[in-house]
C-alpha cells in the first residue's frame, strides 16, 4: 500500500466510535475484553498482557452533542471530561468492558469516580502515579501500583498478568514506539513529506488496534514516506505543546500548517510515546515499567519531574527539532497546560526563543481567527 | 408573618481567641527573616505540619495568605498583576493572588511575607498544589520537596505499603530539614506535638458534634472559619489545643442555654464547597435572613476529617502523620466519597437541604458537583440548591443572581415545611402570607 492508502485507512479508523472499535475487535476475538485509557499514559502493556485488546478514551471530539454529561461538569470543566462522560450515557462505549484513569488533573480525579457511580457495571481503576521522582522508595511505589492494576484485572476478568506475558507486551509496545520515534525523527528530517494531521491520524490510528497489527502498517508508512515527492516549503519550524490530553480538532492542525509552520515536534497523544528510549525487558517487568515511567519519561505538564526546571525539556525539544518557534495549543480550562505555559514562557524567554499561544477545544469548528494569529506570528518571524 | 431574623451578634471568646492566636503566627512569620528563623511553605489539606514543628521550621500557609487577601478584598489587584505575567483567567485564583503577592512586592526578601526557606508540597489529591509550589519554588528559589501520597483508590486503605512509601518521604524531609536548620530531630518532641494534636482534633470535633443540637450553637461553615487557622495552621501547638478547650466550653454553654448563632434557627442546612471570601459577610446574609444555619460543611474538615474518629498518635508518630495524609482528609479521598461524608451529615446532624457552593477555582472540590446534586436530589431526596461562583476572584460573585437562586430555594423550602406541617395537623395548607 502507498503512504496515502495507508493514511486514508487510518484516518478512518480513527473516526470510528470507540465501541465500533472494541466490538470489531471481540468479533474475531471471541470471550475478549477491552480495556480503554483515559489520557496521559496508562500502562498499554499490562492491558494487553492479560490478553484484553488496549485503547484510548479521547473524549467525543466534534461527534457528540453534550446532552447528559453537561448536568454533571460544570461550564468551566474542559470538553474532554464532559464529552468522554457522555460516550457512556450514549452507548457510544458499549463494548468497552473497562476504563483506567491517573491522576493527570483534579477533572480527571472526579471524572473516575464519577463515571464508577453512574456506569456501576464497568470496570474503572484510578491509578495513582507517582508526582516525587527523586525519592529512592518512588520507583518500587511506582511497580506496587502496576502490580495493583493486574491484580484488580484479574480479579474482575479472571485474566491473569504472568511476568513472561508483561515482558513479551513490553517488547511488543517498545516496537510500536520505535515506529512512532522513528515517525517523528521523519518528520523533524523532511516535513513537507508528512504533514501533521498526518502524523496524528496514524498515530491515532495506533491507539486503536492490537499493537502488533499498528507495527506492520507504521513499517510500510515508514518505508514509503521517503518516496514521496514533495518540495520543502519556506515554512517557520515549531514545537507545538499543551495538547497532550484533550484532542485538537483535525481542523486546527491543518490550520497550523497551511498558515506558513512545519510543525515539527508536538505533544499529541503523548501517553502512547511515553518513554524516551526502549523499557528494560530482563528481570522483573513490573519493576521495569514502573521504574522507566519514573526515570524514563517524556516532559508532561501532567508529571512533576524534580530533576529539571519544567521548561528544560520544551526547550531540548525545540533544539533538538530545530524549530524556530513554539506555539502553545492548551485546551480551554486545562490548568496543567495553562500553569506550566507561565513557567514554560519564561523559560524559552530567556533562551530567546519566540512563542505564541491559541487555546482550542476539542468542538471548535471555525479557524479563521487562529489562521489569522498564526499567519501574523509567521510572518513577523519570516520577515523580520 | 414570621418574624424577621436576626443575628446574635455573637463574637464570643472563640472568635476572640482565634484572632489572636493567628495574628501571633502572623506576627512570627513577619519577623522570621529577621529573626533568622527558617520557614517552610505547606498546604492546608492533608498537611504534615506536626513535622516541620518538630523539625523548629515555622509553618506558612500560601492558601492563607490568599484567603486572608480575599476577605481585606485585596484579591483582584494581585490576581490581575498574576494574568498581566501570564496566569490564565481560567487558573485556579488562589494561586494567582499568592504570585500577585509576589509580583506586587509584598512577598520575598525584606516583605511583610518573607520566602519559604523550604516549600513542602504535600500532594494530597490536588494536582493544583504541585503547579502552585512548583511556581512558588522557583520564583522564591527555594527547596522543593514533593511528597507524594498515594490518593485513596481502593477499599481497606490505607494499605502498609502506601504507609511506609509516605513514612520514607517524611524521614527525608526530616532530613532535609534538619540540613537547613542545623538542629537533629528528637522523635519525643514530636510526639509531645501530636498530643497536642490529638487533643486539639478531639476539641474540633467535639465542637462539630455539638452542631447536633437544635439550635446549633454556631454555624458549621461560616463559624468555623474561627476553628479552621487553629486546627490546620497551629495545630501541634499547646496553644491551639488550649483553644479547642475554650471553645467546646463556650459550646456546650451555648447548647444548654439553646442559643444559636441567629434569633431562629429555622433550616439546617450542610453546606459543601469553599465560601465565596471576597464577599464572605454578603454570602452568608443570603443565608442568615431565612434563618438558615450550617450544621456541617465538608470545607470546615478539608485538612482533616477528624469527626469519625481519626487522632494522631504519639505512639506511633510517622505512621499516624501518615495515615492522616494518606485518608483522614478530605482531599485525598475521591469526590463521591465525599457524598458519602456529606450524606452521613444530612442524617446525623439532621438537616433539611444540601447547599453546594461551586466555585471556579477549585476543580478538585467542584468538578462534578452537577453529579453530587443528582446523586443527593434523584437517590436520596434531599432538597439541594448548587449556586456558582469562586472562593478568590470576585469577579465571579454576582449577588443579584445569587440572592435570586437562593431566595426561590428557602421560600420553596419554607412552602413544604409549612405544607407538611399542615398534614401532620390532619389540615389543609395554610395561607402563603405565613410562610414570610
Amino acid at each position: 500500500m502507498t503512504p496515502d492508502q495507508i493514511l486514508e485507512q487510518c484516518r478512518d479508523l480513527s473516526s470510528q466510535p470507540l465501541g465500533a472499535v472494541a466490538e470489531r475487535w471481540k468479533a474475531t476475538h471471541p470471550g475478549g475484553r477491552v480495556v480503554a485509557a483515559y489520557p496521559v499514559w496508562a500502562p498499554a502493556e499490562i492491558i494487553h498482557a492479560a490478553g484484553m485488546l488496549p485503547l484510548a478514551l479521547l473524549g467525543g471530539g466534534t461527534s457528540v452533542e453534550l446532552t447528559h454529561a453537561d448536568a454533571r461538569f460544570q461550564s468551566f470543566v474542559c470538553s474532554v471530561a464532559k464529552s468522554s462522560l457522555e460516550l457512556g450515557f450514549q452507548g457510544i462505549v458499549k463494548g468497552v468492558d473497562g476504563f483506567v484513569f491517573s491522576n493527570i488533573c483534579d477533572v480527571a480525579r472526579n471524572l473516575s469516580s464519577i463515571w464508577k457511580r453512574n456506569f456501576p457495571d464497568a470496570f474503572i481503576d484510578y491509578l495513582h502515579l507517582p508526582q516525587n521522582s527523586t525519592s529512592p522508595g518512588v520507583p518500587i511505589y511506582a511497580a506496587n501500583e502496576l502490580r495493583r492494576l493486574a491484580t484488580a484485572f484479574e480479579q474482575a476478568f479472571g485474566l491473569n498478568v504472568t511476568e513472561p506475558a508483561l515482558a513479551k507486551s513490553i517488547e511488543i509496545y517498545n516496537a510500536l514506539r520505535a515506529r512512532l520515534r522513528a515517525l517523528y525523527a521523519f518528520r523533524i528530517a523532511e516535513p513537507q513529506k508528512l504533514s501533521t494531521p498526518e502524523l496524528y491520524v496514524a498515530l491515532r490510528a495506533a491507539t486503536c488496534v492490537p499493537p502488533e497489527e499498528a507495527i506492520g502498517w507504521l513499517d510500510a508508512l515508514l518505508a514509503g514516506l521517503p518516496l514521496r515527492d514533495a518540495r520543502p516549503r519556506d515554512r517557520l519550524r515549531v514545537v507545538v505543546e499543551g495538547a497532550f490530553c484533550e484532542q485538537p480538532p483535525l481542523g486546527l492542525l491543518e490550520v497550523l500548517e497551511e498558515a506558513g509552520c512545519y510543525v515539527v515536534e508536538d505533544d499529541l497523544l503523548l501517553g502512547w510515546r511515553w518513554f524516551t528510549s526502549d523499557v528494560a525487558t530482563d528481570g522483573d517487568p513490573f519493576d521495569r515499567l514502573g521504574a522507566a515511567y519514573v526515570n524514563q519519561a517524556v516532559p508532561s505538564s501532567t508529571r512533576h519531574e524534580g530533576r529539571e526546571h519544567r521548561s528544560t525539556g520544551l526547550i531540548e525539544k525545540v533544539r533538538r527539532s530545530k524549530a524556530q518557534a513554539v506555539i502553545f495549543t492548551p485546551a480551554k480550562f486545562c490548568e496543567p497546560a495553562l500553569f506550566d505555559y507561565v513557567l514554560m514562557k519564561q523559560g524559552l524567554e530567556r533562551a530567546g526563543i519566540p512563542h505564541m499561544i491559541v487555546e482550542f477545544e476539542e468542538k471548535m469548528w471555525t479557524f479563521e481567527r487562529t489562521r489569522n494569529e498564526i499567519e501574523t506570528f509567521v510572518e513577523s518571524m519570516l520577515f523580520d | 408573618m414570621a418574624a424577621p431574623v436576626t443575628e446574635r451578634q455573637y463574637q464570643g471568646k472563640v472568635h476572640e481567641h482565634s484572632r489572636r492566636l493567628m495574628s501571633d503566627w502572623m506576627g512570627r512569620l513577619s519577623r522570621a527573616e529577621a529573626e533568622g528563623q527558617p520557614t517552610g511553605a505547606i498546604m492546608i489539606s492533608g498537611n504534615c505540619v506536626e513535622i516541620l514543628l518538630a523539625c523548629h521550621v515555622l509553618p506558612m500557609f500560601p492558601e492563607v495568605t490568599a484567603l486572608q487577601n480575599a476577605i481585606r478584598h485585596k484579591s483582584l489587584p494581585l490576581i490581575l498583576k498574576a494574568e498581566q505575567a501570564g496566569y490564565s483567567s481560567d487558573n485556579c485564583a488562589y494561586v494567582k493572588a499568592d504570585i500577585g503577592l509576589f509580583l506586587d512586592g509584598g512577598m520575598g526578601p525584606g516583605k511583610p511575607m518573607p520566602f519559604p526557606t523550604i516549600t513542602v508540597c504535600n500532594y494530597v489529591g490536588c494536582n493544583v498544589y504541585v503547579k502552585w509550589f512548583e511556581h512558588l519554588a522557583d520564583l522564591s528559589g527555594s527547596k522543593l520537596f514533593m511528597l507524594d501520597v498515594p490518593f485513596a483508590r481502593t477499599a481497606g486503605e490505607p494499605t502498609q505499603a502506601d504507609v511506609q512509601y509516605v513514612v520514607g518521604q517524611l524521614k527525608e524531609l526530616i532530613a532535609l530539614c534538619e540540613g537547613i536548620t542545623g538542629k537533629k530531630f528528637d522523635i519525643d518532641y514530636l510526639r509531645e506535638i501530636l498530643a497536642h494534636s490529638a487533643r486539639a482534633e478531639e476539641g474540633y470535633a467535639r465542637s462539630k458534634a455539638l452542631c447536633k443540637a437544635h439550635p446549633a450553637p454556631f454555624d458549621a461553615y461560616f463559624d468555623a472559619i474561627n476553628m479552621m487557622g487553629p486546627i490546620n495552621v497551629l495545630r501541634g501547638t499547646k496553644e491551639a489545643a488550649e483553644f479547642f478547650d475554650v471553645a467546646v466550653a463556650e459550646f456546650e454553654e451555648l447548647v444548654a442555654q439553646k442559643l444559636g448563632p441567629l434569633s431562629e434557627e429555622r433550616f439546617r442546612m450542610v453546606v459543601e464547597g469553599p465560601p465565596p471570601y471576597p464577599y464572605y459577610r454578603n454570602f452568608r446574609n443570603l443565608f442568615a435572613k431565612w434563618g438558615a444555619v450550617g450544621v456541617a460543611s465538608t470545607y470546615s474538615m478539608v485538612g482533616g476529617i477528624w469527626e469519625w474518629g481519626f487522632r494522631h498518635d504519639p505512639r506511633r508518630p510517622l505512621e499516624s502523620i501518615a495515615e492522616q495524609m494518606l485518608r483522614e482528609n478530605l482531599t485525598n479521598r475521591s469526590i463521591t466519597s465525599r457524598y458519602q461524608q456529606i450524606k452521613r451529615y444530612v442524617e446525623e446532624w439532621e438537616a433539611d437541604a444540601l447547599v453546594i457552593h461551586s466555585i471556579k477555582s477549585c476543580r478538585l472540590f467542584s468538578a462534578g458537583q452537577g453529579d453530587m446534586r443528582d446523586y443527593f436530589t434523584r437517590e436520596l431526596g434531599v432538597l439541594t440548591l448548587l449556586v456558582e461562583s469562586d472562593l478568590e476572584d470576585p469577579r465571579y460573585y454576582a449577588e443579584a443572581q445569587l440572592r435570586n437562586r437562593i431566595d426561590a430555594f428557602f421560600e420553596a423550602l419554607e412552602h413544604k415545611k409549612v405544607v407538611r406541617a399542615a398534614e401532620r395537623q390532619g389540615a389543609g395548607a395554610p395561607a402563603l402570607e405565613a410562610t414570610r
